[in-house]
């Protein structure tokens, strides 16, 4: 086991822990504020991916394809809250979950209807292709540290938003108390759509920045929607430093895990039940720290609610 | 005037009643939507376009999704089987559900002709005399992996499948036939988008070629991702993660890739010309081995049509085991399990146009038949 191997991924951790913050910290907002469970968040990711591949795909720029991912995951948000979600608000968060959950096979198979059932093709543009080498002689692909990067300046921007602007205030204090700022004149619908819209169009650039180096599919969305919510419940429903933390956690233990287990049970195991055993513990690995998480602090790292 | 037409119209219908008595039905259960769907896609069009060309019309094929759940692919079996009434059924694309299916079918008399999913107890001691695999027993394409490796020389891989039966079955057809030493042998989570860390693990094993069994989208991303991450030692792969569908959305990452696969376009017999070229102008796309395996399992079912009704069952499945149809890989066998004899082929991505497809480069095993012949107690 070299450094350079150790160093590899523990970068691969953060690009993935980074990625996931871009989808929790969407999911952790509209909850924190409205209070809603949206497991149609994938769906937005992936409406972000298919955007920006038929985008790529007619202009060739990957610029426009991310604005296009950007724009279009943010007008699905805004017309999904306006059509379906304002209804949903005072509702049981069981309506909340049959709901949105409707909206995820509709847009899976409305996308296939548009697209297609076979893979779309979205590649890393050319100036970010290949590895570069690093300090030590690692080599590691520049794209995926383009997109820790990326992860890291909106997590920055997010917190400046949050912390230092009049909409970051109204968020905060719709998270404290919804009847409170109603009443001192914030109208509170056109804050929901807003916030709405921004979580959706932070979960549609990671589909598209994510889709270059994965597969465009129908589907694409949902594995990323679980990992997005045990980053959440780490991290503290509601809390953008929660779901920065957690998803920084989350990405390092299932990248960490996934390679070092294996290798720890081939101390005293036979190479190939190592490896199963290994890697059937490590895909536990988030699920084991999500139950000590909450066993420690049961409202998650910064919730302020259970 | 009406009188006549009323008249007509009644002679019409006696005429037609002893004709659809004598139909032949045929149970597609596949998968249509979600993930999987375009796999399913391409066997239904592939065994459509057989019926069409055969001219039959007393052929009724009822085609049902099972969005790749094996608990609703067992209801609709159920219910073409009890309500439809079929005698034939087939189109299942994954192991699990074949194996929650199959069993069931067969045992209530029903003829079952597999167009993909081959999972190993079908071909040992579970199999059936009326269950026949058209397409491959699931370890064929990863042994053909193993015989190309050995042949190219490569004596220390690096293999990876996720941690699933078909994963571990992959990795074991590989080792069953290559003969060199294992770098690595890692299990991926099934349905995992992201490889860095397996592919940072290739990089640090100093292995000199890696076999990966990754199908669909993880496959997809497995190559772009290896492709970007600037290791070079050359991939081999069974053709499940370069069929004709996914290598659009590789693109270059998958070029000069050899995989194994019994089909290709270009292997050069009539029937196989005359596929693709029909194919292409029907759905204006070009086939995939999936497509050419719906083809060949609707023609192995004209031609024991040709010889007896599924109402007679052993003269029926005489005729199916005869297998007397020009298949598009060519010379067609069945062995005593009632899985194919074939000749497996070594291919390797190129690019034709803008189109990215699969050149044969070889022969990675010959009229190989599978591991598992000799459990089967017919």
């Amino acid at each position: 086991m070299s450094t350079i191997l150790i160093v590899e991924q523990v970068l691969n951790g953060l690009q993935l822990g980074v990625m996931l913050f871009l989808m929790a910290a969407g999911l952790t907002l509209i909850f924190g504020v409205m209070g809603l469970i949206n497991l149609a968040h994938g769906s937005l990711y992936m409406v972000g991916a298919f955007a920006a591949a038929a985008v790529a795909g007619a202009t060739g720029s990957f610029l426009l394809a991310l604005m296009a991912a950007l724009g279009a995951a943010a007008l699905a948000g805004v017309l999904i809250e306006m059509v379906v979600i304002r209804r949903l608000y005072k509702a049981a968060h069981l309506d909340q979950v049959l709901a949105t959950f409707a909206l995820i096979l509709i847009f899976s198979e409305g996308t296939r209807w548009v697209f297609g059932s076979f893979p779309l093709f979205l590649d890393v543009p050319d100036a970010l292709s290949g590895p570069v080498t690093l300090p030590g002689g690692i080599e590691y692909p520049l794209y995926r540290l383009t997109l820790i990067a990326i992860g890291l300046a909106v997590a920055v921007g997010l917190w400046a938003l949050v912390e230092r602007t009049r909409l970051g205030v109204q968020i905060r204090a719709g998270e404290n108390d919804r009847e409170m700022i109603a009443a001192l004149g914030i109208d509170i619908s056109k804050l929901y759509t807003l916030v709405f819209a921004l979580g959706a169009a932070l979960a549609g650039l990671a589909g598209a920045l994510v889709g270059a180096i994965q597969s465009v599919q129908v589907g694409m969305g949902e594995p990323v929607l679980i990992l997005a919510f045990v980053v959440i419940v780490i991290g503290g429903i509601g809390s953008i430093r929660g779901a920065f933390i957690g998803a920084i956690l989350v990405g390092l233990t299932d990248t960490l895990g996934g390679v070092f287990l294996p290798e720890l049970f081939k101390l005293f195991m036979e190479t190939g039940a190592a490896q199963q055993a290994g890697s059937a513990i490590a895909s536990m690995g988030i699920y084991i720290l999500m139950g000590l998480v909450l066993v420690w602090r049961p409202t998650g790292l910064f919730g302020a609610r259970g | 005037m009406n009188k006549l037409l009323i008249t007509a119209a009644a002679a019409a219908v006696l005429m037609q009643a002893p004709q659809a008595l004598a139909e032949v039905k045929v149970g597609m259960i596949t998968t249509l939507s979600g993930g999987g769907a375009g796999i399913g896609l391409d066997v239904r069009d592939g065994f459509m376009l057989a019926i069409e060309q055969s001219g039959r019309d007393d052929i009724e094929v009822v085609i049902e999704d099972d969005q790749r759940r094996p608990d609703l692919a067992v209801q609709l079996s159920d219910r073409l089987i009890q309500s439809e009434r079929v005698d034939v059924m087939t189109g299942i694309i994954w192991s699990n559900l074949a194996m929650a299916v199959i069993p069931g079918a067969v045992a209530q008399n029903v003829f079952y002709l597999s167009p993909n999913a081959g999972p190993s107890p079908l071909a040992g001691r579970a199999c059936n005399q009326n269950y026949f695999n058209v397409a491959w027993q699931n370890d064929n394409l990863h042994e053909a992996a193993g015989a190309y490796a050995n042949s190219a020389g490569y004596g220390n891989s690096f293999i990876l499948a996720p941690n699933y039966p078909a994963g571990t079955d992959a990795l074991t057809g590989y080792k069953r036939i290559y003969e060199g030493d294992l770098a690595g042998e890692v299990f991926t989570q099934l349905g995992q988008t992201d490889y860095a860390a397996e592919i940072a693990q290739i990089r640090a094993s100093g292995a000199d070629s890696v076999f990966f069994f990754l199908p669909g989208g993880m496959g997809i991303s497995f190559l772009k991702q290896y492709a970007d991450s600037g290791v070079d030692i050359p991939v081999i792969g069974p053709a499940f993660s370069f069929d004709q569908g996914i290598l659009q959305a590789v693109g270059d990452a998958a070029l000069g890739v050899v995989n194994t696969s019994q089909w290709n376009k270009d292997i050069d017999n009539p029937t196989n010309a005359a596929f693709v070229e029909s194919f292409v102008e029907a759905y204006d796309r070009l086939p995939s081995l999936y497509a050419s395996q719906g083809f060949d399992t609707a023609n192995l079912l004209l031609s024991a049509l040709e010889v007896a009704e599924p109402s007679d069952a052993d003269a029926f499945r005489d005729a199916l085991r005869a297998a007397d149809f020009d298949s598009t890989r060519g010379p067609f066998e069945f062995g005593a399990n009632h899985h194919p004899i074939q000749t497996i082929y070594a291919r390797e991505v190129v690019q034709e146009g803008d189109i990215f497809t699969n050149r044969i480069i070889g022969v990675a095993l010959e009229n190989h038949s599978d591991a598992y012949v000799g459990d089967c107690q017919m």
